[in-house]
Order: C-alpha cells, then structure tokens, then sequence
C-alpha cells in the first residue's frame, strides 16, 4: 500500500489561505496550508465540521462560494497554476481535468434529464465523440460502476434510481472525461452503512484502474482508513497531521489525532468510557494565538499559546505540534 | 442558589431584559442591513414623520380645521402660500370653506393611517389564528378554513369591502351607521385581508409543527394550544410582519378608494381619499392645491411603507441575503 | 450496569407493535384514477422488553422503522395496532387516557437534531425550566432557576448560560441543553434517537460519556436508537437490528456482535470500515432496502440475501428464541445458516 512516488505531484496546494471578509472582521477559514497529491494516489482529509476541508476542496475546483476567497497560496495541477484563472477556463478543467463527486448525489443531478442526456453532455464537452459513441461511452460507464442493467436504465431519470445508485451515477458523471484528479467531499455520508462500502470499494477500485487520483473529503476515520493511501488531518483551518494512512490511525503523533482516534468507539474492545477530547473546535472568530488545538490539548506548554507550530516531519509523517521539536532536531 | 461552579442562573428583571433586547438588537443582520441602505432609511424617516405628525395632529397642524370657530369663510379657496393670492398662514392653501389644506392633510392622515393600521391588526389576528390553527390542527379543519380561504380570494378585495359597506348601510340604521362607519370600514377592509396571512402561516405551520422542538413540547406534555402559542407562533411571525408593512400601504389605499368613491368615513371627518375625492370637484377651476396635495402625501406615504416592506422582506428572507 | 440477568419485570414492554402511515393519494385522484389504498408499512410487528437500567439499542438502515418506534413509545405516533406496556400499565392505543397521562411523564426523548430541537426564540433557561413548569415539579421561581442551574451544571454548562440563547451553543453544548431538558422532567427512562449522528466523533464522545455517567448516577435506562453500530456497541446492554419494519434480531451486545446469526446482521456487521486495517477484505452486500410500501413477500431481505430459498421468497419468517438470541429466519430455524 505504500507507495513510494518518484513523479512530480499532480496537484500541489501551497500555503493556501481562504478567507471570508465580513462585516465583523476577516474571517480565515483554511490558513496557510500546503499538500501534494500524486498521480493516482488517494488522500484522505479528515476533519470536524468547519476545520476547512470542504473549502479546500472547493477551493481546488474554483468553487469556492463568494465571500470567500483565496487571499494567498497557490494551487497547480501538473505544473500549471489553476487558483488564479479566468472563470471560462477554470470551467473547462473542472470536469476535464478534475471531477467532482459531493455529498448529495441529488444536487450534482439535474433531475430534469435523464442519465444519458447528461452523460452524453458532459462526455461531449470534454471529448470529441459524436451521439452514437458518447452513448456507449455512458453505456460503459454506467455498466463500470456496478449499474445493473444499464442498457434499460440509461434513459431514466435520476428521481428514478435510489441514493446508491444516484451516487454511481454521478461517479460515472465525475470519470466521464478521465480526469486526473477527483474531488469527492462526503461522497458515502447520506448514505447507509451497506451502500457507503460499496461506493467506497467502487470509487476505490475505478481510481486504480484509471490511474486516478482522488481528494477523498471526510469527517469519517473509517472511511479514510478503508480507502486512503495518505491521510491529512485538519484543525481549524490548519493540517494538524499529515502521513500515510496506517502511520496515521495505528500511531497518531498529533495530540488532537490521537484524541480523535480514541474517541471513536469500536467493535471488540469494549471500554466503558471513550476519550475525551474536552471542550469544542473554535469558531472561526476566537481562533486562539499559537496553536489553535492548544485550549484542548493536556500537554499545552506556554510556547504553544503564542507561538504557531509549523509542519515537521516525524518519521513518515509530518506533524503540526510543538512537543515533537526536539525528536525533529 | 450557588452551586458548584460558582455563578447561577438568575431571572433578568425588566430593566435588563429592555437592555438586552437593544443591545441585540444593535447587533443584529436587521439593523445591519437598515443601516446599509439609505432607501430604506429615508422610507423609514419620511414614513415615521408622517406617523407622528398624525399622532400628535392637535398639536402638529397649524389650526383645527373642525374646530368651527377658527375657521373663517374669508380664508377660503386661498392658493399656497408661495403664489401671488397666498397666505403664509396657510402653507398648502385652504379650500372653499377656509380649512388650511396642511392641517386637513395632518387631521386624514391620522384618519388614513388609524383605520389602515386598525385594519391590518384586525386581519392580521384573524388570519394568523386560522393559519396556526389550520396549520396544526389540519384534517377537516384545515380543509374548511382553507376551502373558504379559497373562496375568499376569488372576490376582488374591493368589491369585497365595497359588499360589507352596502350590507352593514342596509342593517343600520343610517344614523348608527354614520357613528360606526368607521368600524365598518376597517372590518370591510380587514377582512378582504386575512387570507394571505392565514396562507403564509399555515405554511410556516406546518414546516415548524415538525421540527423536533415542538415534538419535544409534545412529549413534555404540553397542551396544543400552548404549544401552538409559545413555540410555534412566535417561529412563524417574520413572514408575517412583512405581510403586514405590505398589506399597511394595500389597506391605506384601499381606504383611500373606499373614501374616494364615497363608501368610507363621513365626510366630517375626512381622511386623505375623502380629501381627494372632495378636491377633484374644484380641480377644473384652478384650485388644484386641493386635491393635489392630499394625493401627493397618500402616494410618498404609500411608497414609503412599501419601500419598508420590501426591505423587510430580503433583510428577513436568508436566502436573499 | 447489570448484564441482563434480571428476572424482575421490564420496564418497557413492547407487543406486536404496528404502525402504517397511509400515503394514499387524494381521495378525488383514487376515485377517478381507481388506485387503491396505499400504506406505510414503518413498524410491522416488533416485540422486544427492556429491563430497568438497560440501553436497548435499536439499529438498521433508513426507513427500517427505528425512529418510528421510538415516536410510538413516546406517544408522538399512535400505534396501528399492539401494545406498549410501561411498569406494567397499558400506555398503547387501548389505555385508558388517564393511565397514559400518568405514565408519560416518566419517559422523554432526546431528539437528533441539536439545531431543530431547541426553540430558537427561547432563552435557555425557559427550554429547560418547561418540563418543570408544566409538570409543577417546583412551583418558586427561585427554586426552579436553582434546579436549572444545577441541570446545567450536571450536563457540564455554567449556570450562567441559562441566560444565553441556543444559537449561541454549538451542537455539542446544544445536545446538553437538550439532555438537561430531558432529565428537568425527572424521567426513568430515556428515549435517544440518533443524539449523536448529528455531531462530530469528538463531541460525540462527549455525549455518550455524559450519557453513560448519568445512566449510572440517576439509574435510567434508555432506548437509544442509532445506524451506527460501533456506537451501539459502546453503549448497549441490548441490541436489536431492525430491517423493513421488522425486528430480525435482537441479543445481549456481546452475543450479537461476537456471534451475529441473522444474514442482514452479518451482513451490516461487515459493512463497517475497517479501522484497524487488518487487511481483510470484505465482501459488500450487493443491493438496497426495497421500498417499505411493497416490501418483497416473505422474508423482506430475501432479495438480497445470499441464503434465500424458496420458502423465504413464500413465508415470512417469525422470531425464534435460541438461547436468549432472537431470530427471525428460516435458514437459522433450519440450520442452514450457523
């Protein structure tokens, strides 16, 4: 499972900052951070609600919502900037060259055509195929994301499939064009238990067959446990902890995962009380000076009240936090 | 009263409540978005001006014009006061019996603006209690009140007001009926008017009805009619104070038409249509002032309130925002 | 807690529960259009007793039912048809008003959205000080501040936040509010449905240590309703998986999570990411929950179970005991399935 990449990164955040002006003052939502992803790897961002995960992925796909913008940092997909293009052109990457997949299959849908019309649209867009051939086109595609029946189905309407077949349909919608990256924020969280490990074993299998990579957006460890190679953690607004995945759930370094991880109830090994993380994520307003984990943290030195830990590599990992200073020098 | 953590829960007396209240209220997207756009704070200026100039009529007008023994036959039909035949006692000019035509504009919009407000409180009640009631109750009840709620609205609210005026003319006696006009006026103008807040707020009804705070209410074991008060009614009225800056200036006019086609207020005491009505028999001999000037103050004082309406409307609607 | 060996009666008792929610079409529409009567079927038979100072979960997949059984006990539905018996006292659609009015109190509900189930126009306090007013548990003012203060407390707020209003509270501090609320009316039992899925695993934790904690200070006993099994393992005595409407099985926590017996429990059992990446690889179930208005003839999960033979596609199957783990399959009955 450990790949070891050798290649350039296919998309590569740097120093990303996004921010929403309001009347009471700038808010920042992602601050400053930097991640790679390789081609054909899956990184896992995981994240309570509101530690800016979602922003970053839309930030990627030039979705991000106004206010919001990106006020510093640079994004590049194959060695060319992607943040600071015109809205026409961004259009035309997403879609071609990075697919979306969101939590609702519903809103990704337009429910006034069928499934083959928008297929056939978005296939046509991208790629130079005239009716007959985008038709087949679809036709695999709905047939590769585990559609049964697809040759009837093809023509229905999307009120017409149930939430898991929905969100194949937009799976094959993401993979029309062969992009290089996919987005996919909350892909399996409206779904149930049983449907959420075929979407997830689905997405994972198709990534590897086309060689695709994918910006898995979660706020659920186990769904990055069964699908990521590499996982980031964030905390508001910042990467708390970054690695490859079993790294990352089996040791966690940052005391903000290692809390995460024992707060997660699980199957086997009972315990009559779960760990606790005290207190809540901060609002984007009172973001506290230094580390933004450090009114939660039990191991909070003074130096982690004023002064903000960078990223540092920890054996695979790289790790947000002051109390791994000196293993790092 | 202290526990552990050392602070308790205290009621906040009536003093800190008022305080709080402006204080959130300082704060608020409301206040925000007023301050944000100079429109609607002109709106609101001109609309308070006219408010008060009507409360405080007595003491606001430059005379009384029912006051017989100020008015003077000599005064009458006197141009504004910046023309040639004008008196600078009377800014807007008099009409043909010597009233000063500002202090009659002052005295019928404090007529204008009771039976409008009277009118709105009246369908607002009405229409409010039934939408809750349909709202929550549904079944028959909701079928019947919305059934005549749909009858209702196939008659224009004009003609509607104008059926009410000729019923009660008919019942009464035209004495009483001279006394209660008024009364007549704002029920016949009221009631044309409930349907739209019923609508809105059986709608609002029944998407709170299913929020998890009133089924929590419900397993308490609150009584339904509290719960239709206390949880659900105070969840569904911001809807409804945009209904009712709108159906303000609806209620206004239609008084206006009602008065102006002589259905209204006795013309002793004459609102802003009365005023019109009774100004446009002089309009082709010149004395324009009469009528022109209690229309004019009708229109800004109509526009103003629905400037204020449709302001209310995106500052409370969040998806405008 | 106690492991469930108690022979005293249960404290909830739960017969042959039926609820359908008519969704026919319009009265007019059936009459010209001649379509027939369309239900529901939500609840379609469950029994099951819970014990004083048990958690019996409830677990399945939407639209399996579980809220639904949740809001007929509570008394927010009527039943169709069954019986629900507290303490003993019928409290289902054949009591006497007077039996229900006295047996309701001692339940309430926490609900699963922390932002719908607060009256966003109500100060904290009054939120949490109504269960007391409208049962006139105090009727001082002063008395009923101070108990709200300690609820707070309990639930691990400040007293002072009574004074706040609940936009201000974040989902976690608004799913105290409403457990304080819940335990202001001095309930035994608890009704929790879904209190944690709406929140993230850090705060979830927090919530279900706090419900655990005052399970054991106040001795209540709960019925907690989730989809999440890692969570109803933490927190159950009992567990019973739910599918269409139907209880298809239900044990002691342990039991059922070490020996699951039914397919669909096998099969949600394994539907579970893997977070200790043993590298197992797992087999998804291939289909969905068919719809609960024509649910499939026989057993409901034959469609997609991998042990269906004909007599699940003709008989319904009926829950049998083996060894205190209820049943309700054929090839299990059969033995085909161990």
């Amino acid at each position: 499972m450990l790949k070891k990449v050798e290649t350039s990164p296919l998309l590569s955040v740097r120093n990303l900052r996004i921010e929403f002006p309001t009347r009471r003052g700038t808010l920042v939502a992602v601050d400053d951070i930097s991640f790679d992803i390789a081609p054909g790897e899956i990184l896992g961002v995981v994240g309570e609600s509101g530690a800016g995960k979602s922003l970053t992925g839309a930030a990627i796909i030039g979705l991000l919502e106004p206010p919001g913008r990106i006020a510093q940092g640079e994004i590049t997909l194959e060695g060319q900037r992607i943040d600071n293009l015109p809205y026409e052109e961004i259009r035309r990457i997403r879609g071609r060259r990075i697919g979306a997949i969101f939590q609702d299959p519903l809103t990704s849908l337009n429910p006034l055509y069928s499934v083959s019309r928008q297929l056939v649209e978005t296939i046509q867009t991208h790629l130079p195929l005239n009716d007959k051939e985008a038709r087949a086109r679809a036709l695999e595609l709905l047939d590769e994301v585990g559609i049964p029946g697809a040759g009837e189905r093809i023509d229905h309407y999307p009120h017409q499939f149930s939430g898991g077949m929905r969100q194949r349909v937009v799976i094959a919608l993401a993979l029309c064009a062969e992009p290089r990256l996919i987005i996919a924020d909350e892909p399996t969280t409206a779904l149930d238990v049983s449907i959420q490990a075929q979407i997830i074993t689905l997405l994972k299998r198709l990534c590897h067959d086309h060689g695709t990579a994918v910006m898995l957006v979660t706020h659920d460890m186990g769904v990055i446990a069964e699908a990521a190679d590499r996982v980031a953690v964030m905390y508001s607004g910042r990467i708390a902890e970054i690695g490859p995945v079993q790294e990352v759930v089996r040791a966690a370094k940052h005391p903000y995962t290692h809390g995460l991880m024992g707060s997660i109830p699980h199957i086997g090994h009972h315990v009559d009380q779960l760990t606790q993380i005290e207190g809540s994520m901060p609002r984007l307003q009172e973001i506290p000076p230094g580390c933004p984990f450090n009114p939660r943290c039990e191991e909070a030195t003074d130096r982690c009240r004023v002064e903000r830990p960078n990223l540092q590599s920890v054996n695979a990992t790289e790790v947000a936090c002051h109390l791994f200073d000196k293993a790092g020098a | 009263m202290v526990d552990r953590q050392g602070s308790t829960v205290h009621d906040l007396s009536l003093k800190d409540k008022f305080v709080d209240l402006i204080l959130r209220a300082r704060d608020s997207d409301i206040w925000y978005s007023f301050t944000r756009s100079p429109t609607t704070m002109i709106a609101a200026l001109v609309t308070a001006i006219i408010m008060l100039s009507a409360l405080f009529a007595p003491w606001v007008a430059p005379h009384n014009p029912f006051d017989l023994a100020t008015i003077d036959l000599m005064d009458a039909s006197m141009p504004p006061a910046w023309m040639a035949e004008g008196d600078s006692r009377f800014l807007l000019g008099t009409d043909d019996q010597g009233r000063g035509i500002l202090s009659t504009i002052i005295f019928g919009a404090r007529i204008s603006l009771g039976v409008g407000l009277a009118s709105v409180v009246f369908a607002l009640i009405l229409g409010v209690g039934l939408g809750l009631l349909s709202g929550y109750v549904g079944g028959t009840t909701d079928a019947v009140i919305m059934r005549i709620a749909d009858i209702q609205l196939s008659f224009p609210a004009i003609l509607l007001a104008l059926l009410v005026d000729g019923v009660a003319r008919g019942l009464l006696p035209r004495d009483t009926h001279d006394e209660l006009a008024i009364y007549v006026l704002v029920f016949s103008i009221g009631i044309s008017g409930w349907v739209q807040y019923a609508r809105t707020v059986r709608g609002s009804t029944l998407v709170e009805k299913n929020k998890e705070y009133v089924q929590a209410a419900r397993v308490i074991g609150r009584p339904a009619v509290l719960i239709m008060l206390r949880h659900v009614l105070p969840n569904v009225m911001g809807p409804v104070l945009v209904i009712a800056t709108i159906h303000l200036a609806l209620a206004i006019i239609t008084e206006a038409t009602l008065s102006f086609l002589g259905v209204g207020v006795s013309p002793t005491e004459p609102s802003l249509g009365t005023l019109i009505n009774v100004g446009q028999d002089y309009l082709f001999s010149g004395e324009w002032w009469i009528t022109v000037f209690p229309g004019a103050v009708l229109a800004i004082l109509v526009l103003a309130v629905n400037l204020l309406g449709d302001w209310l409307r995106d500052a409370l609607n969040p998806r405008l925002r | 807690m106690n492991n469930g060996t108690n022979t005293e009666a249960p404290l909830l008792s739960v017969d042959g529960l039926v609820r359908y929610f008519d969704v026919s079409a319009p009265l007019l529409n059936r009459l010209i259009e001649r379509l027939d009567r369309s239900f529901v079927k939500a609840v379609d038979g469950i029994s099951f007793d819970i014990g004083r100072g048990e958690t019996f979960s409830l677990v399945g997949e939407s639209g399996c039912g579980k809220s639904t059984v949740a809001r007929l006990i509570v008394g927010l539905y009527q039943p169709t048809a069954g019986s629900i018996e507290y303490e003993g006292v019928e409290i289902g659609p054949r009591s006497a008003a007077a039996d229900r009015k006295r047996m309701q109190p001692h339940m309430q509900m926490i609900f699963q959205d922390p932002y719908a189930s607060l009256n966003p126009r109500w100060r904290v306090v009054d939120i949490i000080a109504e269960p007391i007013r409208v049962r006139r548990l105090l009727s001082n003012k002063h008395e009923i501040l101070a108990r709200v203060g300690e609820l707070l407390s309990q639930v691990g707020l400040s007293p002072a936040d009574g004074e706040r209003y609940p936009h201000e509270f974040s989902g976690g501090q608004r799913q105290r509010i409403s457990i304080a609320r819940a335990l202001a009316g001095e309930p035994e039992f608890l009704v929790c449905d879904e209190p944690t899925s709406a929140l993230d695993v850090s705060v979830q934790a927090q919530i279900l240590n706090l419900m655990k904690e005052l399970q054991d200070r106040l001795g209540l006993t709960y019925l907690f309703i989730s989809h999440d099994l890692a969570v109803v393992y933490h927190v159950s005595t009992k567990v019973g998986v739910m599918y269409l409407g139907r209880l298809v099985e239900w044990a002691e926590t342990q039991t059922l999570f070490e020996n699951p017996r039914h397919p669909y429990t096998r099969m949600l059992l394994d539907a579970i990411p893997d977070l200790e990446m043993s590298g197992r690889q797992r087999i998804p179930v291939a289909g969905e929950v068919p719809s609960p208005i024509n649910p499939p003839s026989g057993c409901a999960f034959h469609p997609r179970c991998p042990h269906a033979e004909d007599r699940c596609r003709a008989e319904a199957p009926l829950a049998q005991n083996y060894d205190g783990v209820y049943v309700a399959c054929h090839g299990v009955a059969e033995g085909r399935i161990t």
